[in-house]
């Protein structure tokens, strides 16, 4: 009876590795297969059937993509957005992220809920008004405009993720440096901040792919100085196999890497949002 | 040492309650300061823009319109984007849902790797709709991997045309496995940290009780998980309702979308206004699905204790 369930138990074990590896499967298998595209031969992008792995590994694919016209161009552009945009949440966004985890204050909970609310909010909706306002203000079509509109989509993650971080730094830690004659800017810069460093790295990073990723807002706002993904868009249907396959993996690329670094963070950002 | 300090403490803690009251009134102005720079932030770069928005959709020669609502309505691509957008998200979120809390569980069963698992699992994350669109493409296509596989496999003699303009069931598939692989992500997150917050004591006291798995799944875990699944399903059916980069990217023109009118308007045609009409009925539903779900998914009464 005991020896069953034991099987039992073990069976079910082995049945959840198995799902687990078939899920892992289904989430790796397409990032390889425009991986195997995108570094194989520029003949072998139309082959029929497709070889599954890139043989002979070449780069001519990726070289014709990041070689194609505005490509390296776009490239600057959207790392020059990305970084105006995590620039500017994290000076306006981290002071509130701080009030909001250190001080009781009236108004606290609303302005949170406010910011909560705020978060999946219609890209589509802001970015139509603004690209008539810039036209107004003589901004339209330039990396700063594109970066406050990122900006104002990245906020409310950015100020949520810090409150997140700096609550995890225990006051007492700043406390007791005041007691010991520093004053509060002190404490924050020589206390806190160290240890709240890593986590606000993390949300940069979440900032910067957020970003990079864009492209409704991207297309709509810039008309020269368009980000890489306004420009795949813009240029999709026309554009050869080649370019539209080196384009996606060269875009999808930034997220492998930075996955590894916020990884750790991730359940906190999420489960303390989620609260 | 700590006697010989102790006289020194005493006029400090006696005169405490005055400096106390010193302390929280300039405390009190602290928070408010450095709140200040992202509500001025987000009144003229998030507020502004949203009323401005409705003002370009309904508003027109000095008054109110619905002359643009009524374009946008009776434009001929309207009704199948309205169509496309509620179909995908129908299909969507089912699937979606069920395969995220699949996969938190998975990660959830204290296997060996689990953080590998998390990691690999949250990498669709960070890919942009626009990527995952291509992505898929590249898997859809006519020369693509599926058809390889299918032709490989003896399913099929030569390759079968996937994304053409007649086969919109296949159009409107391969934009929802697109999107499946890509958002999926997101809502497995949230589910795992909300499964984290569930008490191990009320999983052992079902264990005790001889609760099955399934018993466990739907009378604990989805139970405790509702707030965690309110959130995830009001952001993802507002993130859902804007999606176009993916059909795009899939299906070319075959297959249209709200968000993607709104684009056409703006870009193709140079009508902000029928685009913001389009916006504000993205609103709208986005409005109308929250109210849905928060509703819908409220804390009964009797189990909110």
């Amino acid at each position: 009876m005991k020896s069953k369930a034991a099987v039992v138990a073990r069976l079910g074990r082995a049945a959840t590795y198995a799902l687990a590896a078939l899920f892992a499967l289904w989430v790796i298998t397409p990032i390889y297969l425009i991986g195997v595209a995108a570094f194989s031969e520029r003949a072998a992008v139309y082959q029929f059937p497709k070889p599954l792995i890139p043989a002979p590994f070449s780069v001519e694919t990726m070289l014709f993509f990041l070689r194609s016209h505005g490509v390296l161009q776009a490239t600057q552009a959207s790392v020059t957005v990305a970084l105006l945009t995590l620039a500017l949440t994290m000076i306006i966004g981290a002071p509130a992220g701080y009030a909001l985890a250190r001080y009781a204050f009236r108004g606290r909970d609303s302005f949170r809920i406010l910011i909560v609310s705020t978060r999946g909010f219609p890209i589509v909706i802001l970015s139509i008004p603004l690209a008539v306002s810039f036209m107004r203000w003589g901004l339209y079509d330039s990396p700063y405009s594109l970066a406050l509109m990122h900006t104002a989509l990245a906020l409310p993650f950015t100020i949520l993720v810090t409150s997140s971080v700096f609550a995890s730094v225990p006051r007492d830690l700043e406390e007791a440096a005041m007691t010991l004659g520093c004053n509060p800017v002190q404490a924050f810069l020589r206390v806190a901040l160290p240890l709240a460093l890593p986590g606000l790295a993390a949300a940069t990073l979440f900032t910067f792919v957020l970003s990079w990723n864009e492209v409704f807002a991207a297309v709509i706002l810039t008309v020269r100085n368009r980000t890489l993904p306004a420009l795949v868009l813009t240029v999709l249907n026309e554009s050869p196999l080649p370019y539209r396959f080196a384009g996606g993996f060269f875009m999808l690329l930034p997220s492998l890497v930075f996955m590894l670094f916020i990884r750790r963070y991730l359940l906190n950002l999420w489960g303390r949002v989620v609260k | 040492m700590s006697t010989s300090r102790l006289p020194e403490a005493v006029p400090v803690a006696s005169g405490g309650a005055e400096v106390a009251r010193r302390v929280r009134r300039r405390v009190q102005l602290t928070p408010y300061l450095l709140l200040l720079p992202s509500t001025i932030f987000l009144l003229v770069f998030f507020a502004y823009p949203m009323v401005q928005s409705f003002g370009l959709a309904f508003r027109g020669d000095g008054g109110w319109t619905l002359k643009y609502f009524a374009t946008m309505v009776h434009d001929v691509a309207f009704a199948p984007a309205l169509r496309t957008t509620i179909v995908l998200i129908l299909i969507l979120l089912p699937v979606q849902f069920t395969l995220a809390l699949a996969m938190a569980l998975v990660v959830q069963a204290r296997l060996r790797g689990s953080g590998l698992l998390l990691y690999i699992y949250s990498i669709p994350l960070g890919i942009s709709e626009l990527a995952a669109g291509i992505v898929w493409f590249a898997i859809f296509t006519d020369r693509g991997y599926l058809n390889t596989l299918l032709t490989q496999l003896g399913v099929l003699s030569k390759p079968f045309v996937f994304l053409s303009y007649q086969n919109t069931g296949w159009l409107l598939g391969a934009i929802v496995l697109a999107e499946v692989w890509r958002a999926t992500a997101i809502v497995m997150v949230i589910l795992v940290a909300g499964l984290q917050s569930i008490p191990h004591e009320f999983l052992e006291a079902a264990d005790v009780f001889g609760a099955t798995l399934w018993d466990k799944t739907w009378r604990v875990i989805l139970p405790l998980l509702r707030p965690s699944l309110q959130v995830a399903l009001v952001l993802r059916t507002i993130l859902a309702l804007q999606v176009f980069a993916v059909a795009m990217a899939v299906a070319g023109q075959g297959a249209t979308l709200l968000a993607a009118e709104a684009y056409r308007w703006y870009n193709a045609y140079r009508n902000p206004n029928v685009a913001a009409a389009y916006a504000s009925l993205i609103m709208l539903l986005s409005i109308a699905s929250t109210a849905l779900y928060l509703w819908g998914l409220r804390t009964p009464e009797e189990q909110a204790l």
